[in-house]
C-alpha cells in the first residue's frame, strides 16, 4: 500500500516535471519562431557572393568586417566553413576569414532578442559584446601562432 | 539572469509578451516585404519550414532534458557540479557539454534558463554558449578548408577565450549586484 502511493507520487512528480518543461519550453516558443522567420530571410537575402563582395584588401579593415559580417550571419557553422574557405581563395586575409568564423557561431545579433528575453538583456549585451571582441583576438593569435609554427 | 522564483509568474507574462511582440514585428516584415518581392518571400518562408523540420528532434531533446533536469536535478546538485563551488570542475563541464551539445543554440537558451534558476553560475552559462562554437562532427570539415593545425590552434584559443569571457561577465555580475547594494 505504502510502495503503490510511492510510486504514485513518484508519477505525479514526473509528470509535473515535464509539464513544467513544457510550460518553460512553451513561452520561448514566439521567440524562437521569430528567429527562425529571420533565418529564413536571411538565408535567401544573405548571399556568399554578397558576403565575399564586401571585403577590400586591407587587413585591419577586413578583420573587423569578418567579425561584424559573421555577427549579423546565422546559421550552420558548416556554412560559415564553406564561406571562408571561398574567401580565402579570393585572396581574403586569414586574419578576416578566422574572424569571420569565429564571430559566425559566438555572436548572434539575428538570436540576441531570444537570448535577451530568455537569459536577460544584460547578460545577452555583455556576451555579445565580449564575444565580438574576442572574435577579434582569437583570429590575431590563431594566424600569428599558426605562421609561428609554419 | 532573474532567479527570483516570486516574481516567475510575472516574468513569464512579460516573456510571452516580448516573444509577441517581437514574431509580430518578423510577420510584419514579412508581410511587407511580400509586397515587393513575393517571390523570394515564399523561398524565404520555404528555408524557415526547413530550418523548424531540421531542429524539431534538437527540440524534443532540449525538452526531454528540460524535464529530465527538474525532475533528476535538484538545486542543490546543480549547485554543486555547476554552481559557486563547482571550482574548476565546473568550467571544464561546462566546457564539455558546449562542445558535445547539438543544433543551434538558440534552442538551447530555456534549459540553460532552467539550469540558471537551480544554481547554475552565470559564467558557466557563457562558457557553455561560447563552447558552441567547437563542433566535433563538423572538425574534418574545417580541417578540409583551413589545415590541421589551424583547427588545433584555434580550439585552443577558443575554450580559453571561453574561460576568460565566463570570468569577465561574472565580474560585471558582480560589479551590477554590488551596485544596486550600494544604491
Amino acid at each position: 500500500m505504502a510502495d503503490k502511493k510511492i510510486n504514485m507520487t513518484n508519477k505525479e512528480t514526473i509528470a509535473a516535471s515535464f509539464s513544467k518543461a513544457l510550460k518553460s519550453f512553451g513561452v520561448s516558443v514566439p521567440i524562437l519562431l521569430g528567429v527562425v522567420l529571420l533565418l529564413g530571410l536571411f538565408k535567401i537575402y544573405i548571399t556568399p557572393e554578397l558576403i565575399s563582395s564586401i571585403f577590400t584588401g586591407n587587413l585591419f579593415r577586413d578583420t573587423l568586417l569578418g567579425s561584424i559580417i559573421g555577427s549579423v550571419s546565422a546559421g550552420n557553422p558548416i556554412t560559415s566553413y564553406i564561406i571562408g574557405g571561398e574567401l580565402l581563395k579570393e585572396g581574403v586575409s586569414l586574419f578576416a576569414v578566422t574572424a569571420f568564423i569565429a564571430a559566425w557561431v559566438t555572436v548572434g545579433v539575428i538570436q540576441l532578442p531570444a537570448e535577451a528575453s530568455i537569459l536577460g538583456k544584460r547578460f545577452a549585451l555583455t556576451r555579445n559584446a565580449l564575444s565580438f571582441i574576442f572574435s577579434i583576438l582569437v583570429a590575431l593569435a590563431t594566424v600569428v601562432t599558426l605562421r609561428f609554427f609554419t | 539572469m532573474k532567479s527570483d522564483k516570486k516574481d516567475k509568474t510575472g516574468q513569464r507574462n512579460k516573456n510571452l509578451y516580448y516573444g509577441f511582440s517581437f514574431l509580430g514585428v518578423v510577420i510584419i516584415l514579412y508581410i511587407v516585404l511580400f509586397f515587393f518581392d513575393s517571390e523570394n518571400i515564399y523561398l524565404s518562408l520555404y528555408a524557415s519550414l526547413q530550418i523548424i523540420i531540421q531542429i524539431l528532434p534538437v527540440l524534443v531533446l532540449v525538452i526531454l532534458l528540460m524535464g529530465a533536469v527538474n525532475y533528476f536535478l535538484k538545486p542543490r546538485i546543480v549547485s554543486k557540479h555547476l554552481g559557486k563551488e563547482s571550482g574548476i570542475k565546473g568550467w571544464l563541464l561546462a566546457i564539455s557539454i558546449g562542445i558535445l551539445s547539438h543544433g543551434p543554440i538558440y534552442v538551447w537558451y530555456p534549459l540553460l534558463k532552467d539550469l540558471h534558476n537551480q544554481g547554475m553560475r552565470t559564467g558557466l552559462v557563457a562558457v557553455f554558449l561560447y563552447n558552441r562554437a567547437i563542433k566535433i562532427p563538423l572538425l574534418p570539415v574545417m580541417i578540409f578548408y583551413f589545415g590541421i593545425g589551424f583547427v588545433i590552434i584555434l580550439m585552443i584559443y577558443m575554450i580559453i577565450a571561453s574561460v576568460v569571457e565566463g570570468i569577465i561577465i561574472e565580474a560585471v555580475e558582480h560589479k551590477t549586484v554590488a551596485r544596486r547594494k550600494d544604491a
